[in-house]
């Protein structure tokens, strides 16, 4: 048992006296995670849109290919960016292995097939009466895709958790593409394996708990953002 | 409609939040079962042997022959490698969670020994270091006379140096190099990495940087690399490995075989050979007392 008290002594006292770089741990997960749900939720909810509304065989083949993609394995993704981005990959010139792009790469990868699987599943069960009811009343495209999304925005909401969540814990493929290298491209989960296999025990459990810590507060805000959805609806 | 809206959506949630815990325990029984049945092909009862070492030497690919051929000489052992940084190695080894360790850091094994972690502790082989960089060689490191004057050459800081930062073998290798150059290597134009060796150098390489690497792990992944050796061959750059049998640990009689074996004529014998015929030149020169 004395590993554990032992460990989580050590890793409370390195919180406090601020002994880890953990804030700016924190900060490069907050900021690549952040922005690799923004871009995979500026493709994913009009894919998952499209996804859920049109009835062809266009649709049921997508919606095959992101149903897979949610099990695509983060460590190929991984290796794959890695490859396109190296040196001696096709987009090399680019120098942009090892850095926070490419692993913003990845992560929208990792997100996009979920938060379309996600979001499609949400707008295929918003009555199709409903948005043929909008086109009548005179709605353009456009309106009578707020319309839906905004009928459907709890699991709109649930797509962007299953994102997030689904990156922010991720270290394989943050790994391969990121390095991580100290101040630059180390994230909370690529910290706790090093510190882990530097037998640094204390400081690879105290990131374990920040990042479990901010899986709950996100969580937490996201399902009051639902609850508050449901009170509206209710009205 | 609202109701019905709601229903589908959790359902499907519920849906999948399932077929993601099934398919979790469907791969850890998975794994359970190879455990089991893996193991018992032969009639022999096998024990299971841990042996703690670090990434550099799995990334050499030395295990991969010195495996086989322990199995071989002691057919009641099932040896299992466990490649980690030298830290964690080492504290597998104070929490006899390994039987056997085999590690490069001499006073840091020495200091294990002397705390009554390890029973004993010998010489098994080294290799050595080699500092790389891009065949410009920016810096002009390859003209040193000696390793401090080639740190310097570094520290001018014409391209990045790219360290292991992990606290391992060749992490603290590298901070004495800095160190006997009177060099504190903290500045822009230095990365850490906190990864394994292979790691280190793939990085080294993409970012056209400096790095130290053990020759074994720089040899076996050269044609990968776009980095090559500006500076070899100063004392200083040499590397011994050791082995430590742990005392207590749940199977100390298989990690005394190991260290009795790797440390006898023919363990020994095949340190000396790994190499020659993929490389040219031996990876390791074996020195067993």
């Amino acid at each position: 048992m004395s590993i554990y008290v032992d460990s989580a002594k050590e890793g409370y006292s390195l919180l406090v006296s601020g002994g880890l770089d953990v804030w700016s741990i924190i900060a490069t997960s907050l900021r690549v995670s952040l922005s690799a749900v923004g871009i995979a939720l500026f493709v994913g909810i009009p894919a998952g849109y499209w996804l859920g509304t049109r009835r062809s065989f266009g649709r049921r083949a997508g919606l095959v290919l992101a149903n897979a993609g949610m099990g695509l394995p983060p460590v190929v993704v991984g290796l794959v960016v890695a490859m396109t981005l190296s040196r001696r990959g096709p987009l090399g010139s680019l120098g942009l292995l090892y850095s926070r792009p490419a692993m913003v790469a990845a992560q929208v990868v990792i997100a996009f097939p979920l938060i379309a699987a996600v979001s499609a599943a949400a707008v295929s069960s918003v009555p199709r009466e409903l948005r043929l009811q909008a086109r009548s009343l005179g709605a353009s495209a456009l309106q009578e895709a707020w319309l839906t999304l905004r009928e459907c925005r709890m699991g709109l909401v649930a797509a962007v958790a299953a994102g997030f969540g689904s990156i922010i814990s991720e270290v394989g493929a943050v790994m391969m593409v990121g390095g991580n290298l100290r101040g630059e491209t180390r994230v909370m989960t690529t910290a706790i394996v090093q510190y882990s296999r530097m037998g640094r025990y204390g400081a690879a459990l105290a990131l374990g708990a920040v990042l479990l810590g901010m899986i709950v507060i996100a969580n937490i805000a996201l399902t009051g953002m639902q609850t508050s959805a449901e009170r509206w609806e209710r009205g | 409609m609202k109701q019905l809206l709601k229903a589908p959506i959790l359902r499907r949630a519920a849906g999948l939040a399932l077929v993601s815990v099934l398919s979790f325990s469907l791969v850890a029984c998975g794994d359970s079962k190879e455990e089991t049945t893996g193991g018992s092909s032969d009639d022999v009862a096998k024990t299971e042997v841990v042996l703690a070492s670090t990434t550099s030497t799995q990334d050499s690919g030395l295990f991969d022959v010195l495996e086989p051929e322990f199995e071989k000489a002691y057919a009641q052992y099932d040896i299992k490698i466990v490649a980690v940084g030298t830290g964690e190695a080492l504290e597998l080894g104070r929490m006899k969670d390994a039987d056997v360790l085999l590690v490069h850091a001499k006073a840091d094994e020495e200091t294990l020994v002397q705390e009554g972690y390890g029973v004993e502790r010998k010489d098994v082989m080294y290799n050595d270091f080699v500092i790389l960089g891009p065949a410009a060689d920016p810096s002009g490191v390859g003209g040193s006379a000696d390793t401090p004057t080639a740190m310097a050459a570094i520290a001018s800081g014409k391209a990045e140096f790219v360290s292991r930062g992990d606290n391992s073998g060749t992490h603290k290798k590298e901070l004495k190099l800095w160190d006997a150059a009177g060099i504190t290597p903290e500045s822009d134009w230095y990365a850490e990495t906190g990864q394994g060796m292979g790691d280190t150098l793939k990085i080294a390489s993409e970012k056209q940087a400096y790095t130290i690497a053990d020759r074994a792990t720089y040899l076996n992944m050269m044609d990968t690399l776009d980095i090559e050796v500006v500076f070899e061959g100063a004392p200083e750059l040499f590397n011994q490995y050791g082995v430590i049998v742990v005392t207590d640990a749940a199977n100390q009689d298989g990690g005394q075989a190991f260290f009795d074996w790797v440390t006898s004529q023919e363990g020994q014998a095949i340190i000396a050979d790994y190499g020659v015929e993929t490389f040219g030149q031996a990876l390791f020169t074996p020195n067993a007392p």
